[in-house]
């Protein structure tokens, strides 16, 4: 399995790349009249083209761009002339933390919920549980953010600050209360994935033959919880975790942006906003390559807390 | 009275059931309209459409109108929801907004689900090296999360509303053809499928005529789905000012102009922001309703759910919905 998804996951992010860059080419205007703006000269224009290797062909550009990847450079920012690696090196780790928090929070917060639905199934709690997570799983991130926002910041409760602007060079764990209606947000995104999904699996488990056998063992309620509907719902749970990163990894663009969060997500949309070319190609390749990687991940994950699948390969 | 069993029973059931019991998927929407689930996300559907599609003939004022009032006036007898940012009119760039992103989503679903059941159909009839190379491209595209999938078509090619349709449209369509092309392997494999199939009529005559007839209860299923997944996407695109010709009004971005006047005039993102809600709730609520109903009575939907993982509101509904229906029906499948 894991020897299947490897080469084939890593011949996927190849095939993004090839995409990203071709697409990108496109973009009407090269990057070098991007960069001189309109006081550009034809022959400062056909310089910057050579110095940018913009005169080669697609392939060769292209093969630069890959190899410099590979080798940990994706280029330089057509805004500003720095690396690109240095401008992005803290926003991932701002991303991180954020997703990384909240990916917890909201983990732990869906399976616990799910527990209490399953073990009280059909009761109005239950029933009004499910429809709370049937409304927020429909909303648009930034709509939650707004009544967030409204509720903890600026209307109701002046709690927390509505903007979320780290100061340049400032680590997220220096600014926690920037932090928090951020991370809100994204629990209250991820936790209906995963609590829909614990539910099932633990309400499966419990209404199966073998649940209902060990409770005529004369086994606890807890007992059958805990040793027999607990494991078998932890593979549909990782992949309703994967599946919220994978969320997640279009999800923050919208979130960063409403809090104005110096992430990933918001770095793209600036990029896409200035044009900014190597920005651009590098952050969606950025992100595919996570989506893929979790992808793996999660689908390898689940298998090995599957006893059934794992033997029946 | 789920699916008709032999050919004998299918001759005699054509002549004798009446219109929605030969097309299921009627009988299935019929059904999901009656439940109380189907009933609240229609209506609500139905009060953002009526809002969105017959307000711009009620708004009281221009909605580009610069200075009707003062800049995040609150409300008032000549606007009712205040001011926003530039001092407009609200309540009627409320009235005026809300068609674009419904449109655009409604166009996106609607590009996904005929260029993935196409693409799955055709990989499950046709298998071999053509299903390999649907299935390898579906994974490159399921690579690309949505929104950024959109953005990056965007930033190639600019704000153009055909575009943000191709681009939402192209991110559904794997999903979509994961889908169909399980269930479609379950129409395939049965006996009438192949009988036509051995009299010499065409692939693309026995795709359209016996195997995708039998597959519109799975999409419309997947279209309910699908279209709560655009609104999220096509309304996030709005908010970062994509989707619509600025100063035009528009709920999404309306949020992202406003959001700095919050604590003066929240009426300016809270409106639009629960018309957002309503409408993507009422859908979503809608799509739900179906999504059961047509658990109970086709065998295409379960096929296409187990097999497919990938599509995270389906793969929750199954196992619960296995547990509330009657055994019995369970076990004839």
């Amino acid at each position: 399995m894991l020897l299947q998804r490897v080469p084939l996951g890593i011949v996927t992010i190849w095939i993004v790349t090839m995409i990203v860059f071709a697409a990108t080419q496109l973009l009407p205007g090269n990057a070098a009249l991007a960069v001189l703006g309109k006081n550009a000269t034809p022959e400062r224009l056909a310089a910057l083209e050579k110095q940018m290797g913009l005169d080669q062909s697609p392939v060769a550009q292209y093969w630069h761009w890959f190899s410099g990847l590979l080798q940990g450079d994706p280029g330089r920012s057509l805004v500003n002339q720095q690396t690109i690696s240095s401008l992005t090196g803290p926003q991932v780790l701002n991303s991180a933390a954020l997703v990384v928090t909240a990916g917890i929070l909201g983990t732990l917060i869906g399976v616990a919920v799910g527990l209490v639905a399953a073990v009280l199934r059909d009761s109005p709690l239950d029933h009004a549980l499910a429809a709370t997570a049937l409304a927020i799983l429909s909303l648009p991130e930034f709509v939650i953010a707004i009544f967030v926002t409204v509720l903890f910041s600026t209307n109701v409760f002046h709690w927390f600050p509505a903007v979320s602007a780290l100061p340049p060079g400032a680590r997220p764990w220096d600014h926690v209360s920037m932090l928090v209606l951020p991370t809100i947000v994204l629990v209250i995104v991820i936790a209906p994935y995963v609590f829909r999904m614990m539910r099932a699996a633990t309400v499966e488990a419990l209404e199966s033959e073998y649940g209902e056998m060990a409770g005529l063992k004369g086994l606890t309620k807890r007992q059958v919880l805990l040793r027999h509907a607990l494991p078998n719902a932890v593979a549909p749970t990782v992949q309703a975790i994967g599946l919220n990163l994978l969320y997640l990894a279009g999800g923050i663009v919208v979130v960063e942006s409403v809090y104005n969060y110096p992430g990933v997500g918001q770095a793209l949309y600036q990029a896409i906003l200035n044009k900014d070319v190597p920005t651009i190609q590098f952050l969606v390749t950025l992100l595919a390559a996570f989506y893929v990687i979790v992808n793996i991940i999660t689908d390898v994950l689940a298998l090995m807390a599957t006893p059934r699948r794992r033997l029946q390969r | 009275m789920t699916t008709i069993q032999s050919p004998q029973a299918a001759d005699i059931a054509l002549e004798e059931v009446p219109m929605v019991r030969r097309f299921e998927w009627l009988s299935v929407l019929g059904r999901s309209c009656q439940s109380t689930r189907g009933m609240v996300g229609l209506g609500l559907t139905f009060l953002v459409l009526a809002v969105a599609f017959l307000g711009p003939l009620f708004a009281p004022e221009k909605p580009n109108k610069v200075g009707v009032v003062g800049a995040f006036a609150g409300p008032s007898s000549n606007a009712i929801f205040g001011g926003d940012a530039l001092g407009r009119d609200v309540l009627s760039r409320v009235l005026s907004g809300g068609w674009q992103i419904i449109v655009l989503a409604t166009l996106a679903t609607a590009l996904g689900v005929v260029v993935g059941a196409i693409a799955g159909v055709a990989a499950a009839y046709l298998g071999g090296w053509l299903d390999n190379l649907i299935m390898r491209v579906v994974d490159v595209v399921l690579a690309f999360p949505q929104l950024v999938f959109a953005l990056l078509l965007i930033s190639v090619a600019g704000n153009q509303l055909w575009l943000l349709v191709v681009a939402v449209g192209t991110s559904h369509a794997p999903q979509v053809a994961r889908v169909i092309r399980a269930a479609a392997l379950d129409v395939t494999e049965r006996d009438y499928v192949k009988a036509v199939a051995i009299t010499g009529v065409s692939p693309v005559r026995v795709m359209l005529r016996e195997v995708l007839p039998n597959l519109t209860t799975p999409l419309m299923v997947e279209s309910g789905l699908r279209m709560s997944f655009s609104i999220i996407v096509m309304a996030g695109l709005a908010f970062l000012g994509f989707g619509f010709q600025p100063p035009d009004a528009n709920w999404g971005y309306m949020i992202n102009e406003n959001r700095i006047g919050a604590a003066i005039n929240p009426l300016a993102i809270l409106v639009p922001a629960m018309l957002l809600a309503i409408f993507a709730i009422g859908v979503n609520t809608f799509a739900d309703a179906v999504t059961r109903s047509a658990l109970r009575v086709d065998r295409t939907v379960r096929a296409s759910i187990t097999a497919d993982a990938g599509s995270p509101a389906l793969a929750v509904v199954l196992p619960a919905e296995d547990q509330a229906m009657p055994s019995k029906e369970t076990k004839t499948l």
